[in-house]
């Protein structure tokens, strides 16, 4: 077929093009060691205890900031979900999630008959409780900027391959430089600066962190300012105002597992790419059938093409 | 064909009955079921069935979306997100709309360069092909409209940038724009109007599809040949049951690739952006259409020159409309009576050229222009300075070390300096741009003209069915 040629080509070229990296500099996000086991094809599996583990990182740690507005605590308790659990196929009855979502207090829909608002501890149907009242609030405790809601964080990151959102999250949570990497000094004028120092080959100088920001080579930004080396060689990455918040054993987790910042990142990146998409277990599980029916299908019709055809020259 | 004999009786009292009042099931037997069809048809000419397929599924994909959807600024993206999780199925159903857009643009495109393979828009189908491109047309409206809907950020400021678009006109330009957008910015009426268009706008293109397929069935199909027929008995088989099956089995191959993005990649031909929700006060760093559209997008930005009093937006604009145009009239630019291209080796060369500057404008139009794409020489190093004396000046450096070395003393002597990178010339995606839509436009107003006057075409053959007992038994041919 000489005319699929230059269709090959030009599509190969397009699809270089389309990989080539459009954010601004930043470095690629890696999957974990082995890849993401809901990343295989063709039948993907989420690692239930890694969510749990995953959801317990997200309660203790990023819910101080970040909010979930599109989930539910059921949600918790539905198939494919960190605490699906096959005696209760109503999640609304699940005592785990019950107990999860009695910790919180959020205010009933229905105010009392005096019209005042009633506060009572949550159920399963209720949304998570966001961590601030309002855009602004959430803003003026995190030094103006805004922490995004967690809800689709990994399907709003990457190129939307399966993964590419969780390797984001999983990169940039264990991506900040170690404690001892960032560098304190004092400058003639009195102030303090924080600094990193780079020595690699081509990366030579040293990387100013400003205040209330925190350096990250998996952040989309511009380190370019902010850089006394050679500026065709200044770092990857920029400046985020969220700090690193998994620093080794920042929790303890109920299972026993080791808490190290890699295996926080692996769970909570593992915890919100199912909250991003919760129904993907049922995306996965329907795939490989329908794929082989379609298969059987068109065999099936090639066969009666065969057939039909067999007498007529063409 | 529309000389074709009806064969269709009526068996049943009823259908004996309707036919005397209203022959449709003669119609669709006619056009469906005996309709002679050319016996060489390869799987290019599958797609026509295959696009037909996609409008349905987006059409009854769309309605149940449309059951569930919400079309207001505040709750347009959860509602969305709550289809994909709280309606039963709904994750299937949005992500086959959501593939689907792009599988029926990946179906037309194929289906269009078929067409300029073909010659198939030469006469007698000149409105068959005439209103192909008003589907076309409808179709990017429709996927613009729609990609409005999930209210992420690519939807807002994608919408943005093509209203503005319509700015760059004179006269009209603004009150065209005020008139999309319902108001002075896009916004909550800006959605509803474009949800209510949305939902219009594919029983338009049903609509023109049936004319589509009359104009088709008054000359019958064109094939690989170029012939028309001439012996109906020689040159063709009844549809069915023939390319009912040949059709089938395309479509299924097709929906197997469908189903492997809806199951295992439905994001990956989108953008992750849209999975913010729209904010009109941050602008995402690239804004870039929907793949489909990248071709278009990539003339748009090609034009970054004034042509007399026409300023270069304009002029953008002029030309992306005027890529769409030259389809239109392409039956009247082409002048080689030899339809199909496999006689003339001359053409086809252009014509793949043509497929390959096509595939370069997509990759252009997802790249920022400023790209390299060859770099001639390496970047240099460029410190501005003044001096204490107050002269201005630059210098150009190889390495670091010294440039900075040049830097610190200028400063120390009292004077100010800053270093920044010369960027090396280089062949970037805005050259590649402008010189493959200066090949798009040189394809249709001067390749096909000039070339149908000169070229030889070679080896045509006399008729449909002698090329296929040349092909199949060539020994026999000399003997016809
Ligand atoms: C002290 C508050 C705080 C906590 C706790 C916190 N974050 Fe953040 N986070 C922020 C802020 C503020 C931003 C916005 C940063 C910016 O845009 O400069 C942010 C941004 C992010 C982003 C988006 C980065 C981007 O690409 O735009 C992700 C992902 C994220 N946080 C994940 C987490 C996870 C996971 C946790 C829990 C392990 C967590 N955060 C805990 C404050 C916090
Ligand atoms: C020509 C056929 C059609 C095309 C090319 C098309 C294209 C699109 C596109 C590109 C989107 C955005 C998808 C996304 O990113 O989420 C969309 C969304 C939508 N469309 Fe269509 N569409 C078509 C027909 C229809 C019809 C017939 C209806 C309803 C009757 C419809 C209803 C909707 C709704 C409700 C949405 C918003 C939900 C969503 O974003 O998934 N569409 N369409």
């Amino acid at each position: 077929m000489k005319f699929l040629r230059p269709l090959i080509i030009g599509l190969g070229a397009l699809a270089i093009g389309l990989t080539a990296d459009a954010a601004g500099g930043a470095k690629k996000s890696k999957a974990p060691e082995g890849g993401w086991p809901f990343a295989k094809v063709p039948a993907g599996q989420l690692d239930q205890q890694s969510m749990q583990r995953g959801f317990q990182v997200y309660k203790e740690v990023c819910a101080s900031c970040h909010g979930m507005k599109l989930l539910s605590y059921r949600n918790l308790g539905e198939p494919g979900g960190p605490f699906y659990d096959d005696a209760y196929p109503n999640a609304n009855d699940n005592p785990l999630v019950k107990a999860i979502a009695a910790e919180y207090e959020v205010m009933d829909a229905t105010p009392d008959e005096f019209g005042d608002p009633v506060f009572r501890p949550a159920i399963p149907a209720d949304t998570f409780r966001e961590p601030y009242p309002n855009e602004q609030a959430a803003r003026a405790a995190n030094g103006g900027a805004l922490p995004p809601d967690l809800s689709v964080i990994t399907k709003a990151r990457g190129k939307g391959a399966e993964g590419d959102g969780a390797s984001y999250v999983y990169s940039l949570m264990k991506g900040y430089p170690s404690f001892d990497e960032v560098k304190f000094r004092e400058e003639p004028n009195g102030e303090f600066v924080n600094y990193l120092e780079f020595d690699d080959g081509e990366k030579v100088g040293e990387l100013i962190q400003p205040i209330g920001v925190y350096y990250n080579p998996y952040f989309a930004g511009d380190t370019a300012p902010q850089w006394s080396g050679d500026p065709r060689h200044k770092p990857y990455g920029g400046f985020l105002a969220m700090p690193a918040q998994l620093p080794d054993g920042r929790v303890e987790y109920m299972d026993g597992t080791e808490a190290t910042t890699a295996q926080m990142a692996y769970d909570v990146a593992m915890f919100l790419h199912w909250a991003g998409d919760p129904k993907q277990v049922q995306r996965k599980s329907l795939a490989l059938p329908v794929m082989i029916y379609l298969v059987l299908l068109s065999i099936l019709l090639w066969f009666s093409y065969k057939r039909i055809w067999r007498n007529v020259a063409h | 064909m529309s000389g074709h004999e009806s064969t269709y009786e009526p068996k049943s009292g009823f259908t004996k009955w309707l036919d005397n009042r209203l022959p449709i099931v003669r119609l669709a037997h006619d056009s469906f079921v005996d309709f002679p069809t050319p016996k060489n048809l390869n799987y290019w000419y599958t797609f026509g069935g295959i696009l037909a397929v996609c409008l349905v599924i987006q059409i009854i994909t769309g309605v149940v979306l449309a059951m569930h959807y919400t079309a207001t600024v505040d709750e347009a993206f959860g509602s969305v997100e709550r289809i994909m999780r709280d309606v039963p199925y709904g994750w299937l159903i949005r992500n086959i709309h959501m593939v689907g857009a792009s599988m029926f643009f990946l179906a037309v495109y194929v289906h269009m360069f078929r067409g300029l393979y073909y010659g198939s828009y030469k006469a007698p189908r000149e409105v068959l092909w005439l209103l192909g491109c008003v589907i076309f047309l409808l179709m990017m409206a429709t996927a613009f409209l729609g990609y409005m809907l999930p209210w992420g950020q690519m939807s807002l400021h994608g919408a943005n940038v093509i209203i503005n678009l319509f700015g760059a006109i004179p006269l009209v330009g603004e009150s065209i724009q005020a008139w999309l957008m319902g108001g002075p910015s896009v916004g909550n009426q800006t959605l509803q109007r474009f949800f209510s268009l949305h939902y219009l706008l594919p029983f338009m293109i049903a609509g023109v599809v049936i004319l589509h397929i009359w104009a088709l069935h008054v000359p019958g199909n064109n094939n690989p040949t170029g012939q028309e027929v001439q012996d109906v008995e020689k040159d063709t088989v009844p549809f069915h049951p023939y390319y009912t099956v040949k059709d089938g089995f395309a479509i299924v191959v097709f929906l197997i690739i469908f189903a492997a993005f809806v199951f295992y990649a439905p994001n990956v031909l989108g953008h992750a952006d849209n999975y913010i929700e729209a904010n009109p006060l941050v602008t995402p760093a690239h804004i870039v259409p929907e793949w489909y559209l990248l071709p278009f997008y990539a003339i748009l930005r090609a034009i970054t020159f004034n042509i007399g009093p026409i300023d270069a937006k304009l002029l953008g604009v002029i030309f992306m409309f005027g890529s769409i145009a030259v389809l239109f009239a392409l039956p009247w630019l082409d002048t080689s009576k030899v339809k199909s291209m496999r006689y003339r080796p001359v053409a086809k060369q252009f014509f793949f050229g043509f497929v390959v500057a096509c595939l370069l404008l997509s990759w252009c139009g997802a790249e920022n222009p400023d790209n390299p794409i060859i770099k001639m020489g390496e970047d240099k190093l460029i410190v501005t300075y003044t001096d204490a004396a107050g002269l201005e000046g630059s210098r150009v450096f190889e390495e670091y070390a010294p440039a900075s070395q040049f830097r610190e003393e200028t400063v120390t002597a009292g004077g100010t300096a800053s270093l920044g990178i010369q960027v090396a010339p280089a062949f970037r995606f805005l050259h590649l741009s402008q010189l493959m839509t200066l090949y798009y436009f040189a394809y249709f107003l001067i390749i096909l003209p000039w070339l149908g006057l000169r070229e030889r075409p070679k080896g045509e053959p006399d008729s449909i069915h002698q090329s296929i007992l040349g092909n199949e038994a060539p020994a026999a041919a000399p003997a016809e």
